[in-house]
């Protein structure tokens, strides 16, 4: 460690103004200050500080997203053994989703970072951390069959349009990585729906529906129809809990993703009130839907189910809770989280186009976070000025 | 016309050139933003339509500059608005009845020329207080400049979109084999805006002053 912090040390002023390596001041400086926590003191004023900036809050997200990751990659390896009809020993299970998952994360990775960088060497800002999360949040809501030149362009789209064009990190107004797959989908959606992208290398014979597109297939379901989807995909609740369907990489395991909920709550860095308020939002939408029961989803579907089936946890705990796309003001996170979950069933049941509607749901959301917050303030400032009023 | 003025005098030929740059009608007045989007999901289409704002801006530009001086400037809008109908009409008949198949897939957006903002914006600006002359340029500029983005946005729609250019598919089939495909995104409308905000941000990023502060 401290050899390394020597030699950072000694090619500092190489990197700085006047230095022969001057214009790529900002990539040193990226790779210092995520190497070592910085030493920069506030050179005027008074100052609260704290130990935690940017770069150690993604890397907490991060962690906490390693559980779905790893039981992603485990997962891609039993769909697909499944598929074949053979059986495997664990690790070659995990070994399979490891291949399988790794260069999509690269490709991610590399693809995006390298855009912040040469974004923030042209503008001479410092580089932004926030591609970290992002980088591990594209890979996830991939299907694993995701070709990877498409991973790359919808990547690109992502931090170019979706963030560098409003000024990088913490001044875009969508989530760069639902960006990213909203991209995917809408541009290449033979990759991103229907059977055959979940399971890797499938069996042809072996139906790779998710439960979501099962659940989808109920609306116009027969009585018998809808006794033969439900017995299937469906019925298999605690499958769908701890993860063993076929959907996008890392969205399948409810189980992992409390797992990373919690490492997020207890850290303080992700709001709990969003959570809470996406999972009341998805309850009570389809609880409304078993009351009408107008069709068989709606009908035969509980309530609950919707909140662990497709990408209903994954986006409310990490896609949802994204600092900069959320709402500010703790009563606007309730509205925004509630709304979310509402919509988002809303769309799965009534609209067969989307079965998956998270992400549109979230984006959308997203785009009213700055009205929901206008208003949740500018009530505030009402009723402090009516008390004013009344003493007065 | 000036008796000692040459046709194409600098000023006159600003007229023709400013609108292909620093002042053009859609990436920096922000207008036709509409049709812009609309028609641009191919090179044909968008081609077609920039000929007929062509045709009709210039036509229009001349024939308000020549009226000038007898509308009533209280009614100027009624009168504006039935010399545009009248020319419309024309362009319309004209596509429908020699390029019927464009004109179909042009559909309302020929119609819906009349209500092009770029077309009432120069006839108010311009034409109402100039010569028939440089309102002709000025109309033939306004609508380059306009059919120049609708190309250009086109051009990179269909591209991407269709992998096709003019009707002619120019990606090889050993591309798609490979694993290519066509960016189906390109096709619907919002990808237009983009394309077009992306011409924006470019055009911007080179003149700088072009940047509102605010």
């Amino acid at each position: 460690m401290k050899a390394l912090r020597k030699f950072l040390d000694k090619k500092k002023p190489l990197f700085e103004k006047g230095g022969k390596f001057a214009k790529l001041q900002s990539t040193f400086d990226a790779f210092d200050t995520f190497l070592f926590v910085p030493d920069h003191t506030s050179k005027t004023g008074t100052h609260i500080k704290d130990a935690i900036d940017l770069k150690r809050t993604m890397s907490v997200v991060v962690m906490a997203l390693i559980p779905s990751l790893l039981f992603g990659m485990y997962n891609i390896g039993y769909q697909h053994f499944l598929s074949v009809g053979e059986t495997a020993p664990l690790m070659d299970m995990f070994v399979y989703g490891l291949i399988k998952v790794l260069p999509i994360v690269v490709v991610s990775y590399v693809v995006g970072l390298g855009i912040e960088f040469a974004f923030a060497q042209m503008r001479g800002h410092a580089v932004n951390e926030g591609f970290l999360v992002s980088g591990m949040l594209i890979p996830l809501v991939m299907p694993v069959e995701a070709p990877l030149w498409m991973v790359a362009v919808s990547t690109a789209f992502a931090v170019v349009i979706g963030k560098e064009v409003f000024g990088g990190t913490g001044m875009n107004i969508w989530n760069p990585a639902l960006i990213a797959r909203a991209f995917f989908f809408f541009a290449y959606p033979s990759k991103m729906s229907g059977d055959a992208v979940w399971i890797a290398e499938k069996a042809d014979t072996f139906s790779g529906a998710t439960p979501l597109a099962d659940a989808a297939a109920l609306v116009d379901a027969t009585p018998a129809q809808a006794e033969s989807l439900m017995s299937g995909a469906l019925s298999q609740t605690w499958d769908m809990f701890i993860g063993l369907i076929p959907g996008s990489i890392g969205e399948t395991s409810t189980l992992a993703i409390l797992i990373g909920a919690v490492i997020l709550i207890a850290t303080g860095i992700g709001s709990w009130r969003i959570m809470l308020s996406v999972f009341v939002g998805g309850y009570a939408m389809g609880a409304i839907f078993n009351l009408i029961g107008a069709n068989p989803y709606m009908e035969l579907i509980p309530a609950w189910q919707h909140l662990i089936m497709g990408g209903f946890a994954f986006g409310a705990v990490f896609m949802a809770t994204d600092p900069v796309s959320a709402t500010q003001t703790t009563r606007g996170k309730y509205i925004y989280g509630f709304l979310i979950g509402f919509l988002a069933v809303l769309i799965r049941v009534m609209n067969a186009g989307f079965p998956e509607a998270m992400m549109l749901a979230i984006l959308f959301m997203n785009t009213f976070a700055p009205l929901i917050d206008h208003y949740v303030v500018q009530g505030n400032v009402k009723r402090r000025l009516k008390r004013v009023k009344v003493k007065a | 016309m000036s008796d000692k003025e040459p046709l194409f005098s600098a000023k006159n030929r600003k007229l023709l050139t400013n609108p292909l740059g620093s002042d053009n009608p859609i990436t920096v007045q922000v207008l036709g933003i509409c049709s812009a989007l609309a028609v641009t999901a191919k090179l044909e289409p968008a081609i077609v339509l920039s000929i007929s704002v062509m045709a009709v801006l210039a036509l229009a530009n001349v024939i308000v500059s020549l009226l000038r001086n007898t509308i009533p400037s209280r009614i100027r809008i009624i009168v504006q608005l039935v010399v545009v109908a009248a020319l419309v009409i024309l362009v319309d008949q004209i596509l429908k009845a020699f390029a019927y198949d464009v004109s179909k897939q042009l559909s309302v957006f020929v119609g819906l020329i009349i209500t092009n903002c770029i077309i009432m914006g120069r006839l108010e600006a311009f034409a109402l207080g100039n010569r028939p002359w440089p309102a002709f340029l000025d109309g033939i500029g306004n609508a380059a400049g306009y059919g120049l983005i609708l190309v250009v946005v086109a051009f990179f729609r269909e591209l991407l979109g269709s992998g096709t250019l003019y009707g002619f598919h120019v990606i090889p089939q050993a591309v798609y084999d490979m694993g290519y495909e066509n960016n189906g995104l390109m096709i619907l409308p919002p990808m237009a805006l983009v394309v077009v905000g992306i011409i924006i941000w470019v055009q911007r990023s080179k003149d700088k002053s072009l940047i509102e502060s605010n």
